[in-house]
């Protein structure tokens, strides 16, 4: 591209970002209506967590959690789609060796623990599973080609575990005459911890997934691949 | 007090939008990842400084951590693309 | 007031930034960053709306940019891969 075509489209930009600021300042300036934010926090006794932006997530918007958990599938059967993954790296030294060694257990204990402190305090399903995707990343940059993940089959099955316990969850609360993923007061703690357990694990497995960059190649000891 | 706040608010937006713009205009793509990074993470001190802990945690974890592993390996590749002269070449990389 | 705007503003500045380097460079990896820093303003406009000074912040744009996280994240590799994949073929002509 040209120095002048690049002039102009900087100019046109610093016009639009003058025009987004007024909109903004004149949204600002006008008398605040009704938030969201006071309902959400008045139910957020009924929710079953103390954790408002948990209570968000899984409990009052549930289906863009849902979706989203199938956005992210998507993704990976799109880049799975595209072919195999890249090799591995070579296998680490003494030093790297050790230090994953040591990194990823405390990895996935935080995970877990960052997955239970969700219900009352920062925390919950993807930082959780951002961390068990690190892992992955962590165990993947120290030589493993497949970050730390089973076989493909099973990926398959952990990747689509997420959305399908969170559909089931689902269905069961509509079965029990609640509406579809509207827990019922006494079992919602559990049913949003069960759904974020398995949302988590999900998450992690996909990322890490996503870093190896393609179809996960056959091992010789994974005996008859799918 | 609410000067100093004001000014330290300052510091902190100004250091973000310089780390943005040397992430956008840096033409080595291995140093615009990096700065990349650095701009998540500031980021992500941002939104604490405005109460959302939930948010931090997830832009350091997933967007600076996940999303600068992805790209720092994308990089790696376009560098060594560039070397053996295949890239598809920027403007500015040209003049450099 | 003053800090809304300065937060919101630097929210703005940094999308018409990121739209600025998506239109101007030509690279795949520096699209894919612009694209993320555009996105990172769209998400810290949506987190300074939802700080109200002595109040508790606003649990649901939190919410939503949590779930807008995660979604760029997984666009970035899908694009990444895609990159690849295209170089690839490149390289085999």
């Amino acid at each position: 591209m040209n120095r002048p075509a690049k002039l102009m489209i900087g100019l046109l930009l610093c016009l639009f970002a003058l025009v987004l600021l007024w909109v903004f300042h004149v949204a600002l300036t006008q008398p605040p209506g009704a938030r969201l934010a006071d309902l959400a926090l008045a139910s957020l006794p009924l929710s079953g967590v103390t954790n408002p932006v948990t209570a968000v997530l899984v409990n009052y918007r549930a289906y863009d959690t849902l979706l989203e958990l199938a956005v992210l599938l998507a993704a990976l059967l799109g880049i799975w789609s595209l072919g195999a993954a890249t090799p591995g790296f070579q296998p680490a030294g003494s030093a790297l060796a050790a230090m994953v060694s040591w990194v990823v257990p405390l990895l996935i204990l935080t995970g877990g623990y960052l997955l239970w402190v969700g219900g009352y305090a920062p925390g919950g399903a993807f930082q959780a599973g951002a961390l068990l995707g690190a892992a992955g990343v962590l165990l993947r940059l120290a030589g493993d080609e497949r970050a730390g993940l089973p076989s493909e089959r099973a990926q398959r099955r952990l990747a689509v575990a997420g959305i399908a316990v969170f559909a089931l969850v689902g269905l069961g609360t509509m079965v029990a005459g609640t509406g579809f993923l509207t827990y019922p007061q006494r079992w919602s703690k559990w049913l949003i911890l069960l759904a974020e357990t398995a949302a988590t694990v999900s998450i992690g497995v996909i990322l890490a997934a996503a870093y190896a960059g393609g179809k996960p190649r056959s091992r010789a000891s994974d005996g008859a691949t799918p | 007090m609410t000067l100093l706040l004001f000014l330290f608010d300052l510091v902190l937006l100004s250091t973000l939008l310089v780390l943005a713009i040397a992430a956008l205009t840096s033409p080595e793509p291995r140093r615009a990842v990096m700065f990349f990074i650095a701009f998540g993470l500031w980021l992500a001190l941002v939104w604490a400084r405005l109460g959302a802990p939930d948010v931090a945690l997830a832009e350091a974890a997933i967007g600076a951590g996940l999303g600068g592993a992805l790209m720092l390996a994308a990089a790696r590749r376009a560098a060594r693309r560039q070397r053996e002269g295949k890239a598809d070449q920027d403007d500015d990389q040209k003049s450099s | 007031m003053t800090a809304h705007l300065l937060y919101g503003g630097a929210g703005i500045l940094l999308f018409v930034l990121g739209v600025w380097s998506f239109l101007v460079h030509e690279a795949l990896l520096r699209k894919v960053i612009a694209l993320n820093v555009m996105g990172s303003g769209v998400f810290h406009l949506l987190i300074a709306i939802a700080e109200r000074g002595s109040l508790p912040p606003d649990p649901v744009p939190h919410a939503l940019v949590l779930t807008g996280i995660v979604v760029a994240v997984s666009a970035t590799a899908l694009a990444l891969a895609m990159g690849r994949r295209l170089e690839d073929e490149d390289d085999a002509r």
